[in-house]
């Protein structure tokens, strides 16, 4: 095993793992986005909504994430110009077929997290008069966040594993910027175990410091 | 105040109420007792519409709420409700607790709500407790914060389902006390309740609920003392 191989690469890894964090917050927040809009009609009272979320979830949790990104990127064809520094008409494709996935994921976590809270405090709410939005918005939501916020923090390390198989639509993440060293030295495991570490490093950071914010959010009960 | 006519509730084939009639006075303190299982807390949850009747109307000053068209959450601010499992918002301080409502429903000022709410804090002796949380608070504390955070929205008449069931022994009477106070005002009351001293007190008409109907209905002397109903006989003498 010989690392000095790598040198004059490094760019390639400092700019992919930039990408990859950029890629994996960006896909989180859509993430997040499209998942609460699901959740919310998942528990509304309309059968139309909750028939188009369950399908939704259903449709996208039960086929490959790989078949989705090339759908998207052969769906949405866009000009080609770059955006801090990359290329846009395979981001947007490979970010949407992202967010869209995780959407489906966070929205169950986001329904577990409103079903979890008590009954008893919707009943409590509605018999002072407030209306199902304000007793969603005062009182359910604010509870369900706490039970929310750690499995949205696993779905974001997820996130960040499961963004590397942009590489194969061409996003300079980190997975593909290793792929171009792989190539041009021919030398397969050094660019690889690099890669791993970084990967190893960004999720395992975030693990823990999300097990600190969640040890803090319990002391406050 | 509050009328019942005809009242039917079902859930899928279970038939939990059949046939509710009753009319509920201003000032009058309602007390309902009953088997577990003859439908005495559906009854009143139905109330409030916590629980939508199957069939029958409930006229509530003059109003029939079960009339979709009438909008239930203005209703539901002219009557508390009072839970046995207490149901404070845990994550909302005491006084949050009681000002929630009056803040968004009344528009009232934060000063004014929570000058409101510190007077009815008082008067249960918890304005030390204002800022602390729900989960501070022991049993018998946080059912009489529940009752003053329904008072808050000063009501015109205020339903109990159980409120001391969940509480330890020593606690049931610091609640019950409350009850009382609120009887002595003239605060017109429906008590769904095994506390059948509190009944033979307080109450000013007693109902007796089995298998979905109310089987006998008289003041507490007259029930406790002489009951018609054979079923009534028999629940009384095993609980008294």
């Amino acid at each position: 095993m010989d690392f000095s191989v790598l040198q004059g690469y490094s760019h390639y890894f400092i700019s992919g793992t930039i990408n990859t964090v950029f890629i994996a917050i960006l896909t989180v927040l859509l993430g997040v986005l499209i998942g609460t809009f699901l959740a919310l009609m998942k528990i509304s009272k309309n059968k139309v909504l909750k028939f188009l979320a369950s399908a939704y979830i259903e449709l996208i949790r039960g086929t490959p994430l790989l078949v989705q990104i090339f759908i998207f990127f052969y769906l949405i064809t866009l000009p080609d110009f770059k955006l801090f520094g990359l290329e846009m008409s395979r981001f947007i494709p490979g970010v949407a077929a992202l967010s869209i996935n995780s959407g489906a994921y966070v929205a169950e976590i986001i329904r577990a997290g409103i079903q979890a809270v008590d009954k008893g405090q919707v009943e409590a709410a509605r018999s002072i008069g407030l209306t199902s939005g304000q007793a969603m918005r005062y009182i359910i939501l604010p509870q369900a966040i706490k039970n929310i916020l750690p499995a949205l923090g696993n779905e974001f390390v997820v996130v960040i594993k499961e963004s590397s198989i942009l590489s194969v639509i061409g996003i300079a993440e980190l997975m593909r910027n290793t792929d171009i060293v792989r190539t041009a030295i021919f030398k397969p495991f050094e660019p690889l175990l690099v890669t791993a570490a970084i990967y190893f490093v960004l999720t395992f950071t975030l693990t823990r410091v999300l097990g600190v914010a969640e040890r803090r959010m319990r002391t406050s009960d | 105040m509050i009328e019942v006519k005809n009242l039917h509730k079902k859930f899928g084939k279970l038939h939990v109420l059949q046939g509710i009639d009753v009319s509920i006075e201003k000032g009058e303190v309602v007390v309902v007792i009953g088997p577990s299982g003859s439908g005495k807390s559906t009854f009143l949850r139905c109330l409030n519409l916590l629980e939508q009747p199957s069939d029958g109307e409930i006229i509530f000053e003059g109003i029939d709420i079960t009339n979709k068209k009438n909008d239930i959450n203005k209703h539901r601010q002219k009557m508390g409700m009072v839970f046995q499992q207490f149901n404070l918002f845990p994550h909302l301080s005491i006084i949050n607790n009681i000002t929630l409502g009056p803040r968004k429903l009344k528009n009232e000022t934060l000063e004014q709500a929570e000058k409101n709410a510190r007077v009815l804090l008082k008067r249960i002796g918890l304005e030390e407790k204002a800022n602390n949380y729900p989960a501070q608070l022991s049993g018998g504390q946080k059912q009489r914060v529940a009752i003053v955070r329904a008072l808050a929205m000063s009501p015109d008449v205020m339903l109990f389902d159980e409120p001391t069931s969940a509480l330890d022994p020593e606690m049931v009477g610091e609640v019950l006390e409350v009850m009382k106070e609120l009887a002595a005002e003239g605060m017109t009351m429906v008590v769904v309740t095994h506390e059948m001293g509190f009944a033979k007190e307080v109450g000013t008409r007693v109902l007796f609920m089995d298998e979905g109907k109310i089987k006998e209905e008289a003041s507490p002397d007259e029930i406790f003392s002489n009951p018609k109903n054979d079923r009534t006989k028999e629940f009384l003498s095993k609980i008294l």
